[in-house]
């Protein structure tokens, strides 16, 4: 294993005590856990908090998207991992003005567990809280149990939007609102060309055979729907944009936002060859990017592979996609 | 009816961390077939701050409550919730008992059987922890009036037989869920560390009676 470790056990705290020393402008550790990460805007009077969380080992997600008209407070997971209840009730706590907190989070077992147990803490303490549950996967259930998708890299765009639209002094069930919106008009799917390993085990999770990738993994190596003959990367690119196409209600004269991301082991510069293909697919067919993210925005450890999320815009989503934005995984200037 | 006391059982709950710690490796190998690899890590990192924070004397409920309160506080994931009901609620049971004998054994189990399953969402059948629990409380409370031995043996055999029973399930909970039919084949990894510390809760038992 050709890693950068020290203790394997302590490579989360490591992770947050650097993430913290790196970006210090933008965020801070909760005095009371430290499993929370907080924006320096963080519990702000009059406005709605936006809370995250999730396992570790995906940076820049999840800590990385605290932040200016972002995520106010993260909880903090072990890697692959939810984090504790009390990790999302302290982000909770810390991140309500007074005008409640939306919890926007992705669909996993433990994640659900967790926020349902702090959400019911916190409404003990007189927090109101709404969730929103992210299911962008594409492969991981059939449309018709969408309820059952997994959440993916399209959890970056929801926190975006959500985020934007708290910052505009939207009331707690509209950010919810909006959240859904966001979360409903993206689509997602994944390719993973090679695993990844959990430093404490030491071996990797699953195995993809070399000149082999599979379509449709998930963002802990879940087995997708293909595993098939590694194509040249257009019709990589190609057969990612299909599925989305064949799941997502798109049509010519659209605009939608696309968010290509790596697993943590490719090369960027092989994202930008993606990226080149699906946006000339979808010019073909008329669909226009209105705004693009290509770069390792939602890893998974050192799997080897990419994301594409498509967001549908409309001018509520386009709007709240453009507002400025800060944090130490995403940036966005309003466009001139 | 035996008995065995409740003061100074604390005991009992280290041996089920030893049992987690050094299965370590197992448990998250069968993890990682359907799941995500990170059972045994965060079962046997929990499991261990756990027992470092059990004193020698402490009675069985105040280390029930000393493992939930480490996976509910600091492991989180989906074991951290379920694991940390089905103590919490066992403690309950036990907590102004001095003695407990196979009936409220029994019992304590049958209360843990049910914090799990009112936290989550799973039921026997769905290639989860519960299928090594629930048909392991039948067994005890089937056998409680026969004394401990007969007891702990037919729980040990039960929760051996439900972990195994997952094998040729296909997942209907969790992430492997999401696999269908490429989820038979497998233990379930909650299944299987589920039977793990019943058995080591039995072999404690076993020990604190003579």
């Amino acid at each position: 294993m050709q890693r950068l470790l020290n203790d394997p056990d302590d490579i989360v705290d490591e992770t947050v005590a650097g993430f913290l020393r790196a970006h210090r402008d933008l965020v801070r550790l909760s005095d009371a856990n430290p499993r929370v990460v907080l924006s320096h805007g963080c519990g702000e009077k009059g406005r709605v908090g936006i809370v995250t969380g999730g396992g570790s080992g995906h940076e820049p997600a999840f800590i990385g998207y605290t932040g200016r008209n972002l995520v106010d407070a993260v909880a903090v997971g072990e890697l692959f991992s939810s984090p504790t209840a009390k990790a999302f009730l302290e982000a909770i706590r810390a991140a309500d003005g007074g005008e409640g907190v939306a919890v926007l989070y992705g669909n996993y077992a433990g994640d659900n567990m967790n926020v349902k147990m702090a959400a019911r803490m916190a409404a003990k303490e007189g927090i109101r809280v709404l969730t929103v549950v992210a299911n962008d996967d594409v492969c991981s259930a059939p449309q018709a149990e969408r309820g059952l998708r997994r959440g993916v890299a399209g959890e970056i765009l929801m926190w975006k939007v959500g985020g934007a639209c708290a910052a505009r002094g939207a009331s707690l069930e509209d950010v919810q609102k909006v959240a859904q919106a966001a979360i409903d008009a993206t689509r997602s799917v994944g390719v993973g060309l090679a695993p990844c390993t959990l430093p404490a085990n030491g071996k990797p999770n699953f195995e993809i055979a070399p000149g082999k990738m599979e379509i449709g993994i998930g963002h802990h190596g879940e087995p997708g729907t293909d595993v098939v003959e590694l194509l040249p990367a257009n019709d990589v690119a190609d057969r990612m944009l299909d599925i989305i196409l064949a799941d997502h209600q798109l049509e010519a004269g659209d605009e939608v936002c696309v968010l290509l991301s790596g697993l943590g082991a490719t090369p960027v510069n092989e994202l930008y060859v993606l990226y080149d293909r699906v946006e000339s697919q979808l010019e073909t067919r008329e669909i226009r990017v209105h705004r693009s993210f290509v770069g390792n925005y939602f890893t998974s450890l050192e799997m080897m592979g990419a994301t594409l999320t498509v967001m549908k815009l409309d001018p509520q989503l386009k709007e709240l996609i453009d507002m400025e934005a800060e944090s130490p995984g995403l940036t966005v200037r309003a466009k001139s | 009816m035996t008995g065995f006391a409740n003061a100074g059982s604390g005991i009992v709950v280290r041996g089920i961390a030893e049992a987690v710690v050094s299965n370590r490796a197992w448990l998250s190998e069968i993890d990682g077939k359907i799941g995500d690899g990170d059972h045994g890590n965060n079962m046997a990192k929990g499991f261990a701050r756990a027992a470092e924070r059990i004193g020698d004397g402490d009675r069985l409920d105040a280390a029930f409550a000393t493992v939930t309160d480490v996976l509910m506080g600091e492991i989180g994931g989906s074991m951290g919730p379920l694991y940390g009901m089905f103590f919490s609620d066992m403690a309950d049971v036990v907590a102004d008992e001095e003695v407990i004998d196979p009936a409220l054994f029994a019992r304590m189990l049958a209360a843990g059987c049910e914090g799990v399953m009112a936290i989550g969402e799973a039921k026997a059948g769905d290639k989860c922890l519960l299928d090594a629990l629930v048909p392991a409380v039948a067994a005890a409370e089937e056998t409680a009036s026969e004394g401990f031995p007969v007891m702990l043996a037919a729980m040990r055999q039960a929760a051996t037989d439900g972990r195994d029973s997952t094998k040729d399930m296909i997942a209907r909970i969790g992430r492997a869920s999401r696999l269908g039919e490429r989820s038979r084949g497998v233990l379930d990894a909650g299944a299987a560390s589920c039977c793990l510390i019943l058995h080591a809760l039995a072999d404690g038992v076993e020990k604190r009676l003579t």
